[in-house]
């Protein structure tokens, strides 16, 4: 099979969906000549004319804003965010109005829009532009939330996400841009709320969300020239998350780590260790552990960066930790 | 130039050539870095604007406070940075303004009245505002400029404290850098109407001025940051400049959104430096030779910082999660 860029699946995804549906249109800063600054929609602008790909000022509350209103009354706006780190500026439009509008209006109104960001550090771009902002949104009922891990699921993540009559926000890696995987030529759509197993193992499962299933996947190469045996699932979709698949690997290898890039404290990590110890506790032989990035904003130096992100060899750490039975926090 | 042409002006003229030569030389040291990829991550050159931040500054004391933006290099040089601390900083190094926490996008050298540089185009509006505010509150007889490029005025933020700051009659001054772009895009297809025109609909007086003219800027922000002081604030300026570099260093085939004549003229027939320069030394103000000299020890000054960055230390792993919290010495402790 063909291998693209993660950068030129989304491009294709949004390609394919605005040549089959007229009221797909893309809106946000410098996303039209130059392409956004990550080149993602380079050439859309070309096909598509400056009326679907529209350069906006410097005014996220403003576009969003508009772009609410927007899917209210028959489009199908994507939006793009040019750092995952801005969406502080337009969190009134997402959560208080694209989030709430069709439950407010008993059903009667809907929001279809797309937020498309970003996330992941180690760029060196210092605290403002280098956050994993996904466990904000993923807060908020109403709100769909994607996060995908390669180029395959990145297109058919978007695609699913503009045909949902919900607001989606979809952060994409952005060390990942440049990464290529196997992509089919044909359509596929990959549905929300499915997790995929990428490799089975019997003694622990990780979990890893987009950045972080490299990590995981890397992790178990390293746990299993040890002898350790891994299973790594990506959810794929935050909200709506895949219980089922991943409840039934914690049944079935008894331990789990969870590894995502947003701050560990009260983030993804949490929230899904929770729910496993919830609905499966009986079934482990270990804490579910949490690896999140480290509670403190981004730094910029090199040296202080790398240590605030989960890395392969942390995760193996772990996971032999736990597979070896030494509980982490004795009680 | 037909300004004010005392002699006994001489050293004010000699401290803005200087500050402006800093300036580039700074950034042309910061581009070499990214070059020979001696630099993490990516930067936004100033070379272009001195006569913008240089003629701002010159008009403020150091109590007075400013804030910057990710293009903020000439700010923090010339509200005094030092070389060495700088490009300590800009390479992530413990003995950084910020001990390598903040890096290009965040430098500032907090001593002399900067409140910081800001990747968030806008982010800085209120705190100027904030920082005017507590000024007028403390009885602090102190003036503070809000420098942001013009593609900053779509930020509604902007609308918002302007009201207030002339509601209120703050000692603010916002200090609009026009340089004709914001990233890929003409200031022209992002900005509807006039700039001076939204301020002006507060009630706040604006003004127009050559961002290329460091003598008309200086003359200018004095005159404001006077009746600043005075209780007659806020103000607005727009400053007409122009960036040499792309948005950023890594910004380089950029013929899509502007061309090679537009660039050499704004070099070759507007720029701060050699426009100053001309004029000092034709009021008799500096000798070439005194001026080449001054120029040279710059440099030296610049090369013997960045040789002192590179090889300086990287800030202790220790230090990761410390300052998070003011009371708090290692949060993951
Ligand atoms: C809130 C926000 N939106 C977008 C960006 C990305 N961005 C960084 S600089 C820039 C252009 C700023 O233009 P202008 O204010 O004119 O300043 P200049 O770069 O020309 O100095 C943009 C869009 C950002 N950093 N912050
Ligand atoms: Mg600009």
């Amino acid at each position: 099979m063909r291998e693209i860029t993660l950068s030129q699946a989304v491009n294709e995804a949004l390609a394919e969906e605005m040549r089959r549906d007229d009221t797909v249109f893309i809106i946000g800063e410098d996303v039209a000549e130059a392409g956004t600054p990550f080149k993602v929609l380079s050439g859309l602008v070309e096909e598509f004319g400056t009326e679907r790909v529209l350069d906006t000022p410097i005014a996220e509350p403003g576009f969003m804003g508009i772009a609410v209103g927007a899917a209210m009354t028959g489009t199908r706006p994507v939006v793009d965010l040019m750092f995952g780190d801005f969406i502080y500026l337009v969190m009134d439009q997402l959560c208080n109005q694209a989030a709430k509008t069709h439950y407010m209006s008993g059903g009667k109104l809907n929001v279809p829009l797309v937020l498309r960001t970003n996330l992941g550090a180690t760029r060196r771009s210092a605290a403002q532009h280098s956050q994993s902002l996904h466990a904000l949104v993923a807060h908020i009922p109403g709100l769909k939330v994607a996060l995908p891990s390669s180029a395959f699921e990145a297109k058919g993540l978007m695609k699913t996400a503009i045909r949902d009559d919900n607001p989606v926000v979809i952060f994409e890696d952005k060390l990942m841009y440049n990464d290529k995987a196997a992509v089919p030529e044909e359509e596929y759509l990959i549905p929300f709320g499915e997790a995929k197993v990428l490799r089975e193992g019997s003694d622990i499962t990780l979990i890893g969300t987009s950045s972080m299933v490299q990590v995981c996947q890397k992790a178990a190469e390293l746990l299993s020239a040890q002898g350790i045996s891994a299973e790594v699932i990506d959810p794929r979709t935050i909200v709506p998350l895949d219980e089922a698949t991943l409840l039934g690997s914690a049944k079935k290898t008894s331990r789990v780590i969870v590894v995502d890039e947003g701050h560990q404290s009260f983030g993804i990590t949490g929230e899904i260790a929770s729910r496993i110890n919830e609905k499966a506790f009986y079934h482990l032989d270990a804490p579910v552990l949490r690896m999140g990035a480290m509670d403190v904003p981004v730094p910029f130096s090199p040296a202080l960066e790398d240590l605030t992100v989960p890395t392969p060899e942390g995760v193996v750490a772990n996971a032999r930790k736990l597979v070896a039975g030494e509980m982490l926090h004795a009680a | 130039m037909s300004r004010a042409k005392k002699k006994h002006n001489a050293e004010d003229y000699l401290r803005m050539y200087r500050q402006m030569v800093r300036i580039r030389t700074f950034e042309d040291n910061a581009n070499q870095l990214y070059l020979s990829a001696k630099m993490p991550g990516l930067t936004h050159m100033y070379s272009g604007e001195e006569a913008v931040a240089v003629g701002i500054c010159e008009a403020l004391r150091p109590t007075d406070r400013i804030t910057s933006t990710h293009r903020g290099h000439g700010h923090c040089v010339a509200k005094g940075a030092e070389f060495k601390q700088m490009f300590c900083e800009l390479l992530g190094k413990e003995e950084g303004y910020c001990r390598g926490k903040g890096g290009s996008m965040h430098i500032a050298d907090q001593s002399n009245g900067n409140l910081g540089a800001n990747a968030i185009v806008g982010g800085s509006m209120g705190i100027a505002t904030g920082s005017a505010f507590s000024a007028k509150m403390l009885g602090r007889n102190e003036v503070t400029v809000c420098f942001f490029g013009d593609g900053a005025t779509a930020q509604g933020l902007l609308y918002e404290v302007m009201n207030m700051a002339a509601l209120w009659k703050l000692p603010v001054i916002y200090a609009c850098e026009n340089n004709g772009y914001s990233e890929y895009t003409r200031t022209a297809e992002i900005a509807a109407g006039s700039i001076t025109a939204r301020a002006e609909a507060f009630g706040i007086e604006a003004h127009k001025v050559d961002g290329q003219d460091v003598l008309a800027v200086n003359e200018l922000t004095r005159k404001l940051v006077e009746r600043c002081r005075k209780g007659e604030g806020p103000f607005f300026m727009e400053l007409e400049t122009y960036r040499y570099h792309g948005h950023h260093v890594g910004d380089i085939n950029r013929e899509y959104y502007r061309s090679k004549e537009e660039e050499r003229d704004w070099k070759e027939n507007r720029d701060p430096i050699i426009r100053f320069r001309a004029w000092l030394a034709a009021e008799g103000i500096a000798t070439e030779d005194e001026i080449e000299a001054m120029n040279a020890e710059i440099k030296d000054d610049a090369a013997a910082a960045v040789e002192y960055a590179l090889n300086a230390k990287y800030p202790a792993a220790s230090e990761v999660d410390m300052h998070v919290f003011t009371d708090v010495k290692h949060v993951m402790a």
